[in-house]
């Protein structure tokens, strides 16, 4: 049984039992974003740790690129200067993506709500004795979110590179028609890759810091016109932050998806010319 | 048209209390402080309530509303099921004194600890300028009234008694964020936000910004910009050149930390 003998049942609060009285459905929020999330983290450490079925010619999954590993031939186009690597070549670079996400500010509210119950929902009593957030290791560090946010361009780079390399011919033995692997190519897979790196975007340059950074931190904005009026583009990006990060973490999981049935021959990529 | 409100009010004091119930005539477009004070004209006489302008611009009526901070006077009866029961408590985080009415001094005590905006030196002709777009940026946040709703929700003091020395609540880091954008101000105050004010204890669980009936964005545009100040004062390395070598001292220029 959750103790609150230092929260809302204090000597000196009006005396109610319950930690909670609402009666409304206050649960069932934290309780998706822990089924949801818990899903993605299983599904993107087995594709992690697999070390293979993440390059489908000319498709490359998002948990793998930049491929720096001993990766299949094909998948590095920035080299493999991490060749001696013995595991997952996506184990080098997803440290990145996986700061990012862990540091941001709305899925810092979310999990905190959902997976640490601190609090599961507003006015419902967390069932923790000790509280004192992030002023002490480990979560000390989530002040390090900028830095996470600089390397989430860079990645934001790479998978728009991708993108334009995802409209290449495709090798023969894909092919299914006369003349297919000739001129550029685009499929199903290249139109969520598209949708994808879209969605990446919008949630990188929503981010807290990114606002911060193009203006947020000045103190006269009519000094500097135009780092005012980018700070105004990020704030309205910045609205709906969370909506982004929930979209970027669906297509970045279903792009990762699609190319592992087409490495593994489950399916063929619906090609539209 | 009206109904008979299924509704139960906490009654007591700091010795102990109970919820009762007040089955209670109301009429359609009723808030729920309407039905408190029927309660209070014609059942419960000695029934403790704060108000004062019923119009949501006084922050007086806090309560909790079936478990959710609200101010009674806005909070309208047809937006629950007129068989419904309705549940008004006092705000939890506080010290009860009697009834609905709780103790909020916490919240002054805090607000006599943020140091008052400490302006610069006036122009040649005697005035203070400020651009238009630098004064409205602060209008979001002159928008409080303080009815301490986002104090009363925030768990790091509802929670834990514990923690209200050494957090002033986002009420306060409203305060604190607003100041610290001001053009005018001589102050650095990111190192007693951080330090005294317990900026550091918030995680950002956005319950305040949930409960503000002036749809204030307490969390995206005061805690986290706030935040992030304290970041270039206290995290990050690269500011930290930047100020040593002259690059990036904009932050600190004409500002004195208290």
């Amino acid at each position: 049984m959750p103790t609150t003998d230092h929260g809302v049942t204090s000597p000196s609060r009006a005396r109610i039992g319950e930690r909670t009285l609402r009666q409304d459905r206050w649960w069932l929020q934290p309780l998706t974003t822990f089924v949801v999330f818990s899903a993605f983290v299983v599904y993107a450490t087995v594709r992690a740790f697999m070390g293979r079925d993440y390059y489908a010619s000319p498709y490359l999954s998002p948990f793998y690129s930049p491929c720096l590993g001993d990766c299949v031939e094909g998948a590095s186009d920035f080299g493999q200067p991490f060749a001696w690597w013995p595991l997952s070549a996506a184990l080098i670079i997803l440290i990145f993506p996986l700061g990012f996400r862990m540091t941001c500010y709305y899925y810092r509210k979310a999990y905190y709500r959902a997976f640490w119950l601190s609090p599961p929902a507003c006015g419902v009593a967390e069932p923790h004795g000790a509280y004192s957030g992030e002023t002490r290791l480990p979560l000390v560090l989530q002040n390090v979110h900028r830095y996470f946010w600089y390397a989430a361009v860079v990645v934001g780079l790479v998978l728009t590179f991708d993108v334009v390399l995802a409209f290449r011919p495709m090798p023969a033995e894909y092919a299914v028609g006369d003349g297919e692997t000739s001129g550029i190519h685009m499929g199903l897979g290249t139109l969520l890759m598209i949708v994808n790196v879209v969605f990446i975007w919008l949630y990188t340059l929503s981010c807290h810091s990114c606002r911060h950074i193009v203006g947020g931190r000045l103190r006269h904005f009519s000094q500097h016109p135009v780092r005012y009026r980018l700070w105004t583009w990020v704030s309205r990006l910045n609205t709906s932050h969370g909506r982004w990060a929930w979209y970027s973490l669906f297509s970045v999981a279903l792009v990762d998806l699609y190319i592992f049935l087409l490495a593994t021959g489950t399916i063929q990529d619906l090609r539209f010319f | 048209m009206s109904y008979t409100l299924k509704l139960r009010i906490w009654r007591g004091d700091s010795d102990g209390g109970e919820i009762q119930d007040f089955p209670v005539e109301v009429s359609d477009g009723e808030v729920v402080l309407d039905a408190i004070h029927r309660v209070q004209a014609t059942q419960a006489g000695d029934l403790a309530v704060r108000w004062n302008c019923k119009a949501g611009k006084c922050g007086s009526c806090s309560a909790e509303v079936n478990g959710r901070p609200r101010l009674m006077c806005m909070c309208r009866l047809s937006d629950f099921e007129q068989d419904e029961t309705i549940t008004v408590t006092p705000m939890r985080t506080f010290p009860v004194i009697r009834d609905l009415v709780t103790d909020v001094s916490f919240n002054y005590e805090k607000a006599k600890q943020l140091p008052a905006a400490k302006l610069g030196p006036r122009d040649a002709d005697g005035k203070r300028r400020m651009a238009q777009v630098d004064v409205e940026r602060g209008q979001e946040f002159r928008k409080c009234i303080e009815c301490f709703l986002c104090q009363d929700v925030c768990h790091v003091v509802r929670d834990h008694e514990d923690n209200k020395e050494a957090f002033a609540g986002p009420r306060f880091f409203l305060r604190y964020a607003e100041l610290d954008m001001h053009p005018l101000d001589t102050h650095d105050r990111r190192e007693l936000a951080q330090g005294a004010a317990g900026l550091g204890m918030c995680n950002i669980t956005k319950c305040c910004t949930e409960v503000c009936p002036e749809g204030i964005k307490i969390t995206d545009n005061a805690i986290i910009p706030m935040k992030e100040r304290v970041v270039d004062r206290k995290f990050d390395p690269l500011v930290w050149l930047g100020n040593k070598i002259g690059l990036r001292n904009k932050d600190v220029e004409g500002r004195t930390e208290v």
